[in-house]
């Protein structure tokens, strides 16, 4: 697949073009450059490395937007098999964004539900950018409660740039779906494992993001607002994005260590939507570590630790303790 | 998450400014002029339209609770700026400027109180600091606060009014959602009452969490309720909004709200309406 690389990754597409010309050279000249051309192939290598070690928030964001990045449907097909799509909320619609139905992980079957987006203008109109409606939640929710019947575990995959801000989705209260996720999903009785695979855009993530384990790749983000949305408001312009974005500190690596998802998971050399079977393969794995871990709690311990983990999210002062000392709650 | 923008707010403080002393206030909505005690004897609601000012948190709690009842809970929790918030403007400054303003040191106050023979558990935000965003304090207080109902076996009544998340403090600040909405989930578990009531404005993430959850969800008059904002929705959509749109009325008629209340009406509605739900108290 031809990649299109971002602003950051110039000097990489540079190399690639000098590298592709020598290739072609050599075939018409009949001169003998695999010296040249492999050194030139270390040196990609070598500045992507360099690259990728180091990106800020702004750069990460970036690449969990990339068009070429693999997609909830990707993931489905490349890390999971027999996918077999379940469609409808039962009360108004199928939303597209939404995707979900039943799959095999490792032998072990489960629910999924995922957000999708599109690669192409066409495929992004079916599945309005990735951002779901409230039918989107509700029909999560309907594939939830049949796991929760059968015993099946919950994997969400999360990639939206969030809930969709439209007429219809206000008007068949969007607000409420997500509510109504979040109060469900404390109390469905049995396993749910989230991952943020791409954008993790606010309410929109969360309402099917609520889980026992929160994962995320190791360049997605998760965020309360986008970073054009916070810059808009706190520094009068979105052109501010790139600040707005490390100070809201939404990277996997900051949220880790924040302790607000459990897990960040690596990516491939250069990003997961440079090679889609290796993110898949990560991806793969750490969800059957994730649902071994989960399995075999009793059903009590996993709700109580659920409830737990969220609840301990946030900090506050209280005037009781000394004013030197921050405590975490409770 | 999206945030209204604050033209109305401006507008209203605008307006306050024209009249000195502060004894007057200007309707918005009407223009009537109208005597500080007067506005106040009526709940600030205006006298000639109906127009419902804002309430701060104290005085909407004054408003519905026997006031030697109630017993606040958490008044020393101040908001921590965890993620050293590297804006335009500090998160310390700004909450050390609004706690100056507004006499509050985050945007709710919580704590059990008595409506008529009702035990209740009572939550009220305030707009006024901060546009009442939910972080940390305002998640805390309000779990808090419905953990001690459940285990009290008191109804509870969240008097919402939200801007959003608390922007400064990121991820926290979204997590919030997922804490207040598990602890109603187990406070109805237990077949206790919650009534959410709506106010000018309730958006955003409060609205997508446990401002949305009541068993019954009532609403102040002509308030705005919804998730995006207006601006953002015709930026995103390129269509025109249905008149009304994102008003109490508007989601009553798409079948949203329960029930619009007249703020002077509040309290004895609350009053009957928790009599069907205390079966348990
Ligand atoms: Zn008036």
């Amino acid at each position: 697949m031809k990649v299109q690389p971002l602003e950051f990754e110039k000097p990489i597409a540079d190399l690639e073009k000098q590298l592709e010309e020598l290739k072609k050279h050599s075939k018409m000249q009949t001169i003998d450059l695999e010296r040249e051309i492999r050194a030139i192939e270390d040196k990609i290598q070598e500045t992507l490395c360099e690259i990728y070690s180091d990106l800020n928030a702004w750069q990460r964001v970036q690449i969990a937007r990339h068009t070429s990045r693999p997609f909830a449907l990707d993931y489905l097909t490349l890390a999971f098999s027999d996918f077999v799509e379940l469609h409808g909320d039962r009360l108004f619609g199928d939303d597209q964004a939404m995707p979900g139905g039943f799959a095999t992980l490792a032998g072990k079957r489960c629910v999924v539900i995922a957000h999708q987006k599109g690669r192409d203008t066409k495929e992004n109109i079916r599945r309005n950018f990735g951002s779901a409606n409230p039918e989107g939640y509700r029909k999560a929710l309907r594939l939830m409660r049949l796991a929760e019947k059968f015993r099946l575990p919950v994997i969400s995959l999360i990639d939206t740039p969030g809930a969709y801000p439209g007429v219809g989705a206000e008007e068949r209260h969007i607000a409420e779906s997500i509510a109504v996720n979040l109060r469900e999903m404390t109390l469905l009785q049995t396993c749910i494992v989230a991952v943020v695979i791409g954008e993790g855009g606010s309410g929109g993530a969360l309402g099917i993001g609520l889980a026992d384990r929160v994962l995320m790749f190791e360049n997605a983000y998760y965020s309360v607002i986008s970073p054009e949305g916070c810059a808009a408001i706190l520094w009068k312009h979105r052109s501010h994005a790139p600040e707005a974005a490390e100070a809201l500190k939404l990277t996997a690596t900051h949220l880790k260590e924040l302790n607000l998802i459990d897990q960040v998971i690596p990516e491939p050399a250069g990003g997961a939507h440079r090679d889609h079977n290796k993110a898949a393969a990560n991806l793969k794995e750490a969800l059957v570590t994730a649902l071994s871990e989960l399995e075999d709690k009793p059903l009590q311990v996993l709700l109580e630790e659920r409830y737990e983990k969220y609840r301990q999210m946030g900090q506050v002062l209280e005037a009781a303790e000394s004013d030197s000392k921050v405590a975490s709650e409770r | 998450m999206a945030v209204f923008p604050k033209p109305s707010l401006k507008l209203r403080t605008d307006k306050k400014r024209e009249i000195p002393e502060g004894l007057w206030q200007k309707c918005p909505d009407c223009g009537e002029v109208i005597h500080n005690l007067e506005l106040v004897q009526n709940l600030k609601v205006c006298p000639k339209c109906d127009y419902h000012f804002t309430l701060s948190a104290r005085e909407r709690i004054s408003s519905l609770v026997e006031e030697s009842s109630f017993e606040e809970f958490d008044g020393d929790m101040s908001s921590v700026d965890i993620l050293n918030f590297k804006g335009v403007a500090s998160y310390s400054e700004r909450l050390k400027s609004y706690q100056e303003r507004t006499g509050m040191l985050d945007a709710v106050i919580t704590g059990f109180g008595q409506i008529e023979q009702h035990r209740v558990a009572v939550a009220a935000m305030d707009f006024n600091f901060l546009a009442a965003t939910m972080g940390s304090v305002v998640g805390e207080k309000i779990t808090r606060l419905i953990e001690r109902g459940t285990s009290d076996r008191r109804p509870v009544i969240i008097v919402a009014a939200s801007g959003g998340a608390r922007m400064y403090e990121g991820m926290f600040s979204l997590m919030q959602m997922a804490k207040t909405s598990g602890a109603l989930a187990r406070h109805s578990e237990t077949k206790l009452a919650y009534i959410s009531v709506l106010t000018h404005p309730t958006t955003a993430g409060v609205m997508a969490s446990f401002a949305s959850l009541g068993d019954l969800i009532i609403a102040e008059p002509k308030c705005m309720i919804g998730f995006a904002g207006p601006r953002v929705i015709r930026e995103t959509t390129h269509q025109d909004l249905p008149p009304a749109f994102q008003t109490a009325e508007f989601l009553r008629d798409h079948g949203l709200i329960d029930k619009i209340v007249h703020r002077k009406a509040l309290r004895s509605t609350l009053t009957t309406l928790l009599s069907y739900l205390s079966v348990n108290c």
